[in-house]
This record gives structure tokens, C-alpha cells and sequence, in this order.
């Protein structure tokens, strides 16, 4: 039997057991609490995500000025802001950018983050310990800093705030893949495909990135909520999503300064609506990761 | 391992270099007009170039990286003083604020992890696991206008800023800084936990911790003597890589209860384009991160025997 006819053959029979293990984590997953919880309040605000504009019982934009800061009531069940706009229906329509712009910013920095990561673990070497330098040095700026700066900087709009989002993750999910390359790399079918003579951008991206697909998966999932906690808490500091969108993380920053007066449903329920969707995508993720390595 | 820390210490200090670099270059980029944003929008052109050529912005850009590095960390635009002092009380302040909140998170991870791993698989040990992996991503902000809103507000049993009138006595002090200190010990719990569940799980599995118990130790004084001690080891180093959330924590916290720390100054100072306090403050941070990481290195590697022996080889 020759080098060249063993993947022919085994193909077929590595993709079936693939689809195996998928079929098993899929079903491990169905029986998991947690992650029927997860993925029923994300699709809730998925669908609000989408449908917000006709679900929400008022216009988020309508302002009533007779209506001012009106405790939680029949007519407006979360109550009014400051500007007498219906609290309800901010915080189903206010879920929309949050939910564009994490997914976006995460998939920006995993695709950057697992080709640099395969790099650096590929070529090890000097090319490792380069990237690993600048890895290093970015990590040691904490995100909402490095958001800090950057941001007032590049301009405040949802397209900066994907790609500094994007940016300040591909270290981290590089980092991750580096790990999970060096294990591969010693492996059999990469020594194969060597002496097959395949050229080094074939073995990184066709051979070995199926096979770190798994702890990719586990780290876009885990980066996702993360993004979501830097989106807002960017947004609440006044540097991410700008006025008019009526944002979560915009709502609290600008109706925090009148909770002592007493208008604590002004913050309240944006602040659990923002729990609520970051624990969901938590519990998604602990689920999918136990599940992986379960 | 005199070898192992002066490695240490070199890529540590390669590092240094590279986010001064980094932190310069955001610096550059960031569109300012210094002498335009002192003298004010009627200055004439002719006395905003020599306020330029006075602080040297019209020079080479590697000159003044020298100049930036040499009179570290320089004058604020915003308060036309040094920086130094400003920044060192902002950075006396926020270590205050750390400290609790890293007096009152240890001990609680530490806790939560080993309650955790003595009942691994029991209802109680995925309730602490979820409960810390879900307040890992509930911005700091959320959690602290929740707590702002329940105990600041309508219970009225704390205050709703961070900052004590001056004069106050120490335990008032930290009264104030208790609702702050809450989210920073929420966000950073479930990491802590998670490493002292494994580092204690893995000490229970040990022959060590077999031989203590067939020997007749009772479980108790097994878990203290035998098992503790090594479940603690991974749990610092994850105190000290957390240590940039906990900075990032701190930004937000203080914003959120109007505390002037290091974060408060990073914030005010971005806002107001004051460059030069920006790069002071980034770089302060960027430097206290590498310090911590690089204690808590040296520190692993001098309790951990096998570290200790391969650097000795």
C-alpha cells in the first residue's frame, strides 16, 4: 500500500466517524438543561433582534412629553424615560445592534485570530516568537482600555467598533489556536502530507484547520459573549453605538444620572435584558464546550 | 533559576518596549492639535506653531519618542501640570479599590472551587460552575447599576458614589467602596472557582493525597494539609492574568460610581484628547499588568518543585 492511498481510502471512513462524534455531541447537548435555557432566551432576542420594530408595543422613538419618567403601569409596562419613550418597547427593539455587531466583530477576530494562530503554530520558531511578542504586548491593554483610545480616535460608529472589537480578539483566539496547532502538527498526517510534498498554506488550511475546528468553535462562542460585554460596556462609556439607536447600553448611560431621583425602571430593565442575553450565550457555550470534550 | 527569572526578565522587558511602541504609535495616530486644544480656537496661527515647536510635536516622529521616553510620563494638556503626581494618587486610589476587591475575591473563588471539587458532578458543583460562568460576562456596569438601583436606591443602605467626603475615617471609606467593589468580585468569581475546582480535583486524584488517606488521615485534616496547599497553585496565576480584566473592571466601575482612579483619568483623559495623559495612563496600566504577570511567574515557578528543578538543569 502506498502514502497515496491511504487518505483515499480512509476519507470516507474519518468523515462518517466525524459525523458520529457531531451526531453525539448534538444529542448530549439536547439533554443538557442549561443549554435548552440558553437557546431559548437568545432566540428570543434573536426574534426580537429582527421583529423588534413590530413586536414592540410603541414606537422606541416616540417621544410624549406628558408622559415623562411614568413609573412601570398597564399602559407602559416598564414605564417611560425622560423623554416620556416607552421603556418596553427600547429594550426589545434595543437588543438590534448589539446583535450585528458582536457576531460580526467575533468572526472578524476568530478568521484573523486562527490564521495568525496557525502561523505561529505551524512555522513555530522565529515567526512565533515575534507574533507571540506583539501578542503578549497587546494582551497586556485591557479591551474597554484599548477601546478607550481607540475609538474616540477612529471615529464612534458600529463598523470602527467591529473592527477594534475584531482586532482586540484576534490575539486571544490566536493564542488558543497556537495551542491547539502545536499538538496537531506532530501528528502523522501532517508529516504525511509533508513528505507528499504539499506546500505549507495546503497543510495549514486543508489539513490541519478541520481538526482545530473544535476548540475554534469553543472559543468563537465564549468570544461572542465577551464581545457583548465590550460592545456595551463601550456603549455605556459613550463610544460605542451613538444616538438616536435605541441601545441598551446607550439607555443606561444616558438615564443612570436620574435613578437616585428615584426612576430606577429608566436602567433596571435594560440592565437585566443585558444579563439575560449575555448568560444565554454563556450557558450556550459551557454546554457546547462540555459537550466537545465531554 | 537565576537563569529562568533573568529570561523572564528580558522578554518582559522586550515586551515593555513593544507596548510603548504600541502605545505611542495610538498616540500618533489619534488626531490632535495640542497647541490648537491649550490656546483655544482664537489663538493665532503663528502662536500655535510656536506652542508646537515649544512641545516639540512638529518634530520627527522618533524624536519624539525619544523625548516621550526620556521625560516619562510628561505634562498633561488637560491640567497643564506633570503628570506624575496626578497619576500617582489616580493609581493610590484604584490600587485601594483592587485590593479589596482581590481581599474579598480570593478567598471567595478559592472557596467556591474546593466547594465544588469535593462534590464534583453534585447538583451544588454545577450551580456554583454556571452561576461563576454566567456573571463572567455581565458587563461591569449591569451588575453595578442593579446593585446601585436595589441597595443605593430604594433600600438606601449605601451611598451611590465611590468617593468618601475627605477626612473620612477608614471604615467609612470602605463603606463607600463596597457597591463598587461587588461587580469587579462577580465578574472575576467564576475564573478563580473554575481553577481551584481543577487544581483541587487533580490534588484529590493524586497518589499523594491516596497515600494520606489509606494511612488513616481523616478527611479533613487531609484536605487541609495534603490537598489545599496544591490546589492553590494555578489559582495565582489566574489572579494574576486576570489582573487586566480587573483594570478594565476598574475603568467602568469607576465611571459608573464617579471614583477618581487610574480608569476614571484613562476615560477623562480619552474623551478629552489628552494625549499625553492617555499614553501615561495606557502605558501605567499596560506596565502594572506585566509586573503582576511577571511576579506571579516567578512566584509559581519558586512553589512548584518541577519548574524550579527543569530551569535549574
Amino acid at each position: 500500500m502506498s502514502i497515496v492511498d491511504i487518505p483515499v481510502e480512509d476519507a470516507g471512513v474519518l468523515a462518517a466517524g466525524r459525523r458520529e462524534i457531531r451526531r453525539d455531541v448534538f444529542r448530549e447537548l439536547l439533554r443538557s438543561p442549561t443549554f435548552i435555557v440558553g437557546v431559548i432566551v437568545l432566540s428570543i432576542w434573536i426574534i426580537c433582534a429582527i421583529f423588534g420594530a413590530a413586536i414592540a408595543p410603541h414606537s422606541p422613538y416616540a417621544q410624549n412629553l406628558e408622559e415623562i419618567n411614568k413609573a412601570p403601569s398597564s399602559a407602559h409596562l416598564f414605564g417611560t424615560d425622560q423623554l416620556g419613550r416607552d421603556m418596553l418597547s427600547r429594550v426589545i427593539v434595543g437588543v438590534r445592534d448589539v446583535m450585528i455587531i458582536a457576531p460580526l466583530a467575533t468572526l472578524l477576530g476568530t478568521v484573523l485570530g486562527t490564521a495568525i494562530g496557525l502561523l505561529m503554530g505551524y512555522f513555530r520558531g522565529a515567526v512565533d516568537d515575534v507574533l507571540g511578542r506583539f501578542v503578549e504586548a497587546f494582551l497586556a491593554i485591557p479591551v474597554v482600555v484599548l477601546g478607550v483610545i481607540a475609538l474616540p480616535t477612529l471615529g464612534r460608529s458600529n463598523l470602527v467598533l467591529i473592527i477594534v472589537i475584531g482586532l482586540v480578539f484576534t490575539p486571544l483566539i490566536a493564542r488558543t489556536v497556537r495551542a491547539a496547532v502545536l499538538l496537531e502538527r506532530e501528528l502523522d498526517y501532517v508529516a504525511a502530507a509533508r513528505l507528499r510534498g504539499e506546500r505549507a498554506p495546503y497543510i495549514m488550511f486543508v489539513e490541519i484547520l478541520p481538526n482545530v475546528f473544535a476548540p475554534i468553535m469553543v472559543e468563537f462562542t465564549v468570544r461572542l459573549a465577551y464581545a457583548i460585554y465590550a460592545i456595551l460596556t463601550l456603549t455605556f462609556l459613550g463610544l460605542g453605538v451613538q444616538p438616536p439607536s435605541p441601545d441598551w447600553g446607550l439607555d443606561i448611560a444616558a438615564n443612570y444620572g436620574v435613578v437616585p431621583a428615584g426612576y430606577w425602571w429608566e436602567v433596571l430593565f435594560d440592565a437585566i435584558a443585558i444579563a439575560t442575553l449575555v448568560v444565554s450565550i454563556t450557558l450556550i457555550s459551557d454546554s457546547v464546550q462540555g459537550a466537545l470534550e465531554g | 533559576m537565576v537563569r529562568f527569572i533573568l529570561k523572564r526578565l528580558g522578554l518582559a522587558l522586550i515586551t515593555l518596549w513593544l507596548l510603548s511602541v504600541i502605545v505611542f504609535a495610538l498616540g500618533q495616530v489619534l488626531p490632535s492639535d495640542p497647541a490648537r486644544s491649550i490656546l483655544g480656537p482664537l489663538a493665532a496661527p503663528s502662536a500655535v506653531r510656536a506652542l508646537d515647536h515649544q512641545l516639540g510635536v512638529d518634530k520627527p516622529v522618533l524624536t519624539q519618542y525619544w523625548n516621550w521616553i526620556t521625560n516619562f510620563p510628561g505634562t498633561s494638556n488637560q491640567y497643564q501640570a506633570p503628570i506624575g503626581p496626578i497619576l500617582t494618587s489616580a493609581l493610590g486610589r484604584s490600587l485601594k479599590l483592587a485590593i479589596f476587591a482581590l481581599i474579598i475575591l480570593v478567598p471567595l473563588g478559592i472557596v467556591g472551587g474546593v466547594i465544588s471539587a469535593l462534590n464534583a458532578g453534585k447538583p451544588i458543583d454545577r450551580t456554583i460552575s454556571v452561576v461563576g460562568q454566567s456573571m463572567l460576562t455581565v458587563p461591569e456596569f449591569v451588575s453595578g447599576i442593579i446593585l446601585l438601583v436595589v441597595f443605593a436606591v430604594e433600600l438606601g443602605w449605601l451611598p451611590v458614589t465611590a468617593t468618601a467626603p475627605p477626612g473620612s475615617s477608614f471604615l467609612t471609606q470602605l463603606k463607600y467602596l463596597i457597591l463598587p467593589v461587588i461587580p469587579l468580585v462577580m465578574v472575576l468569581f467564576g475564573y478563580i472557582a473554575r481553577m481551584a475546582r481543577v487544581g483541587t480535583i487533580e490534588a484529590l486524584d493524586s497518589d499523594y493525597a491516596r497515600t494520606a488517606t489509606l494511612k488513616g488521615l481523616p478527611r479533613g485534616v487531609m484536605i487541609r494539609r495534603h490537598v489545599l496547599r496544591n490546589s492553590l497553585m494555578p489559582t495565582i496565576t489566574v489572579i494574576a492574568t486576570q489582573t487586566g480584566y480587573l483594570i478594565g473592571g476598574l475603568l467602568v466601575v469607576e465611571v459608573l460610581f464617579r471614583y477618581n482612579g487610574v480608569g476614571e483619568l484613562t476615560y477623562n483623559a480619552s474623551i478629552q484628547h489628552d494625549i499625553p495623559m492617555l499614553e501615561a495612563c495606557v502605558l501605567t496600566i499596560g506596565v502594572v499588568y506585566m509586573v503582576v504577570t511577571l511576579v506571579a511567574d516567578i512566584t509559581f515557578s519558586l512553589l512548584n518543585p518541577r519548574i524550579r528543578l527543569k530551569a535549574a538543569e
